[in-house]
């Protein structure tokens, strides 16, 4: 996409890590949300993604997520047992302790994908994980081993 | 889709003071398939959404993003504008600048660089778009009512008094439930039976609601506004339409000792018996488990025993006639209000991991008794009329001890949670106790005191101050029978020292159960349940009386431990859900919903068993000649919420859920990341 404004390299020279959030319609993206109303400052380095649920979160997205230039991904949803829709969060995180295992071996860093639940009330919460995040995908470094595996220039 | 429409708000200052809307506009301009784009102050106002209708009319647009709030926010307002002007509103989306953007930011180049983001992300996103309708299922305006108790009672009434047609199931032979066994209520004192006994006969004349008693829900089949209920009909060995409720059977009956269920095993039944003389309806069963006829017919014997209540029955109504009827029901929505039984510590606390209380002696004392036998005791319509007289010799008792928390609150023993109503009705019991013998001694072994609710704590002050009840804080370790007494030996944690009371009668308030089998009646409804057994509501406090199954509400104990006014409230709630689901004939439901793709389905039902309200079905294909060509899943769009998670699992990725397909997340994935 040639209008690509977020860059891995900004013009001063420091890295500028892209990150990818896939969170959740009824917890995370709420918490998002409050964070706005509540005017919490946060590195504007994560793009959303909202979904109706973490269940809804197909691993592949992830990997997609860095094959296409992510740095690092969050994933959120809604506190176990607090699923809008029951069991979801179940699903996925059952689904995500197998991926775990699977990028590990893949040899991608698991450090580089935040798994947290936030929920509608944590403005606070997800101001932290998105900042901590964004530090920590910092100190790593740009991410293009992935890129390099699926055929694109890294 | 080729013809978008950007627009992007200001919002006043909220979005415009960080982030260059103006630039927002311009550079989404410049996206391939963007065919309008433009800034305005707000989007929201009437001019705002006058705009986009202008320029959809204008421009021919297929698709609106509007890159201003959260969808939370004006989603629906947007939405509504774009069918407004012609277009499908789910061909718009929203671009959520304001919440995830202008507000969290504060360096200009970098928030209007994510605002584009944003807003290019969307714009993809859109691309993939379909058209959607809103689904509309029809509505069965008929309620079930599974519990015939004082909840079951309030939730029917109430809505056949709302105009609808109810069907009251109740598993035992008469309805009423827990309610009609208590001799008086707490706070008032007023009279069990008085209070319920007409709401039953209402029921029982409704003309909207079929009552059928003795009866148990088999099996419930389909969703919202069009359940199929299949009804198992007790055999009760008469006939119905003949029985006019005269009692010559009972009178006949040659067995009177079988322990009666509703004296709570103090009191005496016949083998064919009305539970008791206020039953709702006023017909016998015949006990299968205690009839000598009833046993002989089902040993084919040719010669029977007995055939007493025959011969005593005048309408030729006893028929014996063993065979359970199945009925089935059409309902659009169902109320489930089984209530609770009371934790038996001293006979079936093997059977579920409880530990029981041995050192109690329930069970093995005589003269040591539950709540309910209590209420039994004190009751005017009780197997002592009324008149307090402990069980092992119909002594009147002098002195009678009363245990709280026996069972709740305590994890040792299975069970952590607070049954809620015992504080108060022991508090009850000590007052109808001190009303009947006026120089008798309650004293009340207590861990706390817990009397919320209106009129509650002034009613436990009154036992104390002014009927005398002694509290003493502590438990109770042992309860031994020595000569006619038994002795109670606790500890007073105020004092610090031991206590002992030679008891003529102990009463122990045990805790709150669900009802035995309520698993599996939440398995046939898809609803889940705590590890109690106790029906969880959809949300504990913004949705109480709604399950996680849409059509499916919830009243009284069976959801958690709850008093008579809790019970009436939830049911006339549920029952308020209930009548608002029955006010259109048509149910519009949001489209986002899962589709298969049967071409592409191996039929591996993967995706049925992570579904949590059993959407997927199994649906056959087969050829011209009607052969079998494969089982593939099939979402029925009643049913199903929209989480996606069956689409996340699906191996052969053969789930789209509309509104968040593959194409449109890997679109604004691709977007975001370049």
């Amino acid at each position: 996409m040639s209008e690509a404004t977020t860059s891995t390299e900004t013009t001063a020279g420091t890295f500028e890590p892209r990150i990818q959030a896939f969170v959740c319609n009824w917890c995370t993206y709420t918490g998002a949300d409050l964070a706005g109303t509540s005017r919490i400052p946060m590195a504007p380095n994560v793009r959303i993604i909202r979904l109706p649920c973490t269940g809804r979160i197909d691993t592949l997205f992830i990997l997609k997520a860095f094959e296409r230039g992510a740095d690092g991904v969050i994933v959120s949803g809604c506190h176990p047992n607090d699923c809008h829709y029951a069991a979801g969060n179940f699903h996925a995180r059952r689904r995500f302790a197998v991926f775990r295992e699977l990028i590990d071996f893949l040899g991608l860093d698991p450090d580089r994908i935040t798994f947290s639940w936030v929920s509608a009330s944590e403005g606070k919460k997800w101001s932290e994980i998105v900042n901590d995040t964004t530090e920590r995908i910092r100190r790593m470094g740009p991410f293009s081993a992935y890129r390099g595996l699926a055929g694109r220039t890294p | 889709m080729s013809r978008i429409g950007v627009f992007v708000c200001h919002c006043g200052e909220n979005i415009g003071r960080t982030v260059d809307a103006a630039e927002v506009a311009r550079a989404s301009g410049n996206l391939p398939g963007v065919a309008h784009a433009t800034d305005y102050k707000y989007m929201c106002s009437d001019p705002g959404q006058a705009l986009i209708k202008q320029a959809v009319a204008e421009k021919k647009l297929d698709g609106v993003v509007v890159a201003a709030c959260s969808p939370h926010m004006h989603e629906k307002t947007f939405r509504r504008a774009t069918a407004g002007a012609g277009v499908n509103p789910f061909l718009c989306e929203m671009a959520n600048i304001r919440e995830h953007c202008s507000w969290i930011h504060e360096n200009r180049p970098a928030a209007t660089a994510k605002a584009i983001d944003i807003t290019r992300s969307i714009v993809e996103k859109l691309k993939r778009n379909a058209p959607l309708e809103p689904i509309r299922i029809p509505v069965e305006r008929r309620a079930l009512v599974i519990g015939g108790g004082i909840a079951g009672i309030q939730a029917a009434l109430d809505i056949a008094d709302g105009g609808r047609e109810v069907v009251l199931v109740e598993k035992g032979p008469s309805i009423g439930g827990h309610m009609s066994q208590l001799s008086e209520t707490f706070p008032t004192l007023d009279c069990s039976q008085c209070i319920l006994t007409p709401r039953m006969v209402e029921v029982y004349q409704h003309p909207r609601i079929k009552l059928l008693a003795y009866s148990e829900v088999e099996a419930v089949e389909g969703y919202i506004g069009n359940f199929n209920v299949t009804i198992r009909r007790k055999a009760r060995g008469l006939d119905e339409t003949k029985c006019n409720g005269c009692g010559q059977c009972q009178a006949s009956c040659p067995q009177k000792k079988i322990p009666s269920e509703f004296d709570a095993g103090l009191g005496k039944r016949t083998a064919i018996y009305v539970p008791f003389p206020q039953a709702v309806p006023n017909i016998p069963v015949i006990d299968s488990g205690h009839c000598a006829r009833w046993k002989g017919i089902v040993k084919g014997l040719k010669k029977f025993a007995c055939g007493k209540c025959i011969e005593a029955c005048g309408r030729g109504a006893i028929t014996f006639d063993l065979e359970d009827k199945i009925v089935t029901e059409k309902v659009g929505a169902v109320v489930v209000a089984t209530g609770f039984q009371l934790y038996e510590i001293g006979r079936d606390h093997e059977a579920d991991g409880l530990k029981g209380y041995g050192e109690y002696g329930y069970g093995r004392i005589p003269d040591v008794i539950d709540g309910l036998q209590f209420e039994r005791l004190a009751s005017a319509s009780g197997p002592t009329a009324g008149k307090l007289q402990r069980p092992s010799d119909g002594k009147e008792p002098r002195t009678i001890v009363f245990l709280q928390c026996v069972g709740s609150r305590d994890p040792a023993k299975g069970i952590e949670y607070c049954s809620k109503i015992c504080c108060m009705y022991v508090a009850k019991h000590t007052m109808l106790y001190r009303h009947k013998v006026h120089d008798g001694r309650a004293v009340v072994f207590y861990m706390d005191i817990r009397a919320g609710g209106k009129g509650y704590e002034e009613f436990v002050r009154r036992a104390i101050e002014e009927d005398g009840a002694e509290y003493v804080r502590g438990r109770v370790s042992r309860l031994e029978r020595d000569g006619d007494v038994v002795r109670v030996q606790g500890f007073d944690t105020l004092s610090g020292e031991p206590v002992t009371i030679d008891a003529d009668l102990v009463v122990l308030a045990t805790a709150m159960r669900s009802q035995p089998g309520i698993e599996a009646l939440a398995q046939k409804l898809s609803v889940s349940y705590d590890r109690h057994g106790f029906i969880n509501e959809a949300h504990p406090k913004l949705r109480p009386v709604e399950t996680n199954t849409a059509g499916i509400y919830v009243a009284g104990a069976c959801q958690a431990p709850r008093d008579i006014p809790d019970s009436v409230a939830m049911a006339s709630a549920a029952a308020s859900k209930v009548l608002g689901l029955f006010s259109n004939a048509e149910l519009e439901r949001e489209p986002n919903v899962a589709r298969v793709d049967e071409a592409t389905c191996a039929g591996c039902f993967h995706c049925r068993r992570v579904c949590a309200y059993g959407a997927v079905e199994r649906k056959e294909i087969r050829d011209k000649k009607g052969n079998l060509v494969k089982v593939v899943a099939s979402v029925n769009r009643g049913v199903c919420q929209g989480c996606g998670t069956c689409q996340a699992t699906c191996p052969g990725k053969s789930v789209e859920l509309e509104g968040f397909t593959d194409p449109q997340i890997y679109a604004a994935i691709n977007a975001f990341q370049g």
